[in-house]
């Protein structure tokens, strides 16, 4: 009986081999995109594959994979688990992720199927095939989880709709555009590396583990589900990125200048993930700092440290970003809390409980910049002045969050940073450094950037009021505002079976 | 290989429980850290198992790419083959 092959031989024999050479088409027309953006890849075959994961196994695992997840959503749904959340207003997160995260998991699908036609070496092909499909599953199996709860519950109804229009997700949308429109290269270093490898960790393990944490079995396995993927997709970022070093010392100014941009640029869009954390949560499991701490500080040191003998380096303005970590959900939900009456979820203001422990998690911040914000606006609240900004925001640029960001890597916490820009004699305005950076390296691909608040100003957003507006991006009257007599909380509290004020009022009269 | 902290994150299932009771057995250095869902496991330098080992946790014939089934993230340089999976700094 013939002896059964070790791991490595059969892997060889399965994955390379595969490909040939073109003869009635040069090779360079063939795969057009290889050369254009400067990177030098002189053999393929020195690609390695970070798991010797075969096409066999791949279905096989993830095939299982599905199964069990659709057993839960099957379970969730016949015991209407949604009644096990802590808190109604949870689901505002789930509303976050569906218009603000599944939708990239689609355009990751795209971009990755773009990158297995056109890189030559047949390693990377079949990793990229592979992640092509598994983002492709990661948007279907987020929108069969979280389309049980848009039965019960407002802003699930369209996401892919609000993604290309509303201005809160032109932030994440406008990240990976850029990153698709860049080369193929670009492409792989922006979302396998820089978001995957070095921050991915931070949007999905605290965010799934808050799931758990509230009570949403459903979303804690299709993000886990996906996640497992993750950590293939992870080390793919890693292994490009030695590989490209290793093919050509030109290629090492480059991916050092792309995981600077992109570093930066997702890590704005992390923004987003910071707020969900620290302030959606009724049950927070950990904060955005701790989390920055474990996952970028402590993780990421250790891989840079790997990568210094490869001439990389820590990404630009990553002690920034560190710095910011006691601020950003605070001014993040700060703006939320501003414009909530243009968005398709609810916020409120943090209960006494949740003040605490933002004190308790933010010692050297929540108590002495945010929390007299908080009381004074409920103050205000409580005197019917409830504050609501009815102006339009400047917006950044590049990373197109409104400018609310503040000099806190300079002392000055309290002083909102503005940069200016000059391109063709017009001036553009950037939030940051590490976005002013971006811009002034290619100001003629952001001088394009869709910026929801221009498109509004410009009449091309369907109407000049806001209702207009709102309605052009598919919101219903009811989507936004206040969590605090939303008719999600009046839904919810009947769904428990627990009065509403209304109801109790009425109870009083009688 | 340097001292930089390598980790796995696995689901806290059932199904994840021989690779995580390996873990434990073989890394007598490595920490636990059980959160909702989840168990971050961490070491310095280097974290593994061996088939061996998770054979007998799991008291059947396992296949070590199982782990993909419930493995959320790691942290490290893969080294993989039939009998051994690990993850280090170099």
């Amino acid at each position: 009986m013939a002896k059964k092959l070790n791991m490595r031989k059969r892997y060889e024999l399965l994955t390379r081999g595969l490909g040939w050479e073109p003869t009635y088409q040069a090779k360079e027309k063939v795969f057009s995109n290889e050369s254009y953006e400067g990177i030098k890849i002189t053999d393929w075959s020195k690609w390695e594959d970070p798991f010797r994961l075969t096409a066999d196994a791949y279905w096989k695992y993830q095939a299982e994979k599905d199964k069990k997840l659709y057993a839960v959503m099957d379970s969730f749904a016949q015991n209407n688990a949604h009644l096990n959340l802590s808190d109604g207003s949870y689901v505002n997160a789930l509303k976050l992720f569906i218009q603000g995260v599944s939708p990239l998991e689609y355009q990751a699908h795209r971009g990755f199927a773009r990158l297995a036609r056109q890189f030559s070496g047949e390693g990377a092909q079949i990793a990229c095939q592979m992640q092509s499909i598994d983002e492709l599953r990661h948007a279907q199996t987020q929108i069969h989880t979280i389309s049980h709860y848009n039965k019960h519950f407002n802003g699930m109804h369209d996401p892919f709709h609000m993604h290309d229009r509303v201005w809160y997700l032109s932030v994440p949308k406008s990240y990976f555009d850029d990153a698709k429109s860049a080369g193929p290269f670009e492409f792989i270093t922006s979302v396998s590396f820089a978001f995957e490898y070095v921050l991915t960790n931070l949007l999905f393990v605290p965010f799934m583990s808050g799931a758990a944490f509230n009570g949403d079995m459903a979303t804690v396995t299709f993000g886990f589900s996906a996640q497992s993927d993750e950590s293939r997709h992870m080390t793919l970022g890693l292994e490009i990125i030695k590989f490209l070093v290793e093919q050509h010392e030109d290629n090492l100014p480059i991916i050092q200048g792309w995981i600077d941009k992109h570093f930066w640029r997702a890590y704005r869009v992390l923004g987003l993930v910071s707020m969900m954390q620290d302030y959606m949560l009724p049950e927070s499991p950990m904060s955005w700092k701790e989390a920055w701490d474990i996952y970028f500080v402590e993780n990421s040191g250790a891989l840079f440290n790997d990568l210094a003998r490869y001439g990389l380096r820590m990404p630009k303005h990553h002690e920034v970003a560190t710095a910011e970590a006691e601020h950003l959900s605070h001014q993040v939900w700060g703006i939320f809390y501003n414009y909530i009456h243009a968005a398709a979820f609810n916020i409120g203001l943090p209960t006494e409980a949740k003040m605490n422990w933002l004190s308790e998690k933010y010692p050297n911040t929540f108590d002495k910049y945010y929390r007299p914000r908080i009381e004074m606006w409920r103050e205000m609240e409580a005197q019917g002045k409830r504050f609501f900004n009815m102006g339009l925001p400047q917006l950044c640029q590049v990373c197109q969050i409104p400018m609310g960001f503040t000099e806190v890597s300079k002392n000055d916490p309290m002083q909102i940073a503005y940069r200016v820009s000059e391109f063709n004699g017009e001036k553009f305005h950037t939030c940051s450094d590490g976005c002013k950076d971006i811009f002034d390296h290619e100001p003629e691909k952001y001088v394009h950037a869709w910026l929801p608040v221009h498109q509004i100003f410009q009449g091309n957003c369907g109407g000049a009021e806001i209702p207009d507006i709102l309605n052009w991006y598919h919101f219903k009257p009811e989507d936004g505002g206040d969590y605090k007599g939303s008719a999600d909380e009046a839904r919810w509290k009947a769904m428990k079976g627990e009065a509403s004020p209304a109801t109790s009022q009425s109870n009083a009269a009688a | 290989m340097s001292e930089g902290k390598v980790f796995l994150i696995f689901q806290d299932t059932a199904e994840a429980r021989p690779f995580i009771n390996a873990l434990e057995q073989e890394n007598p250095k490595a920490s636990f850290d059980y959160q909702p869902g989840m168990v971050r496991i961490e070491a310095m330098g280097e974290l593994g198992m061996t088939r061996e080992v998770v054979c007998e946790q799991a008291g059947r014939d396992v296949d070590l790419q199982e782990l993909h089934l419930t493995l959320i993230s790691l942290s490290g340089n893969i080294e993989e083959d039939d009998d051994y999976f690990r993850v280090v700094r170099h």
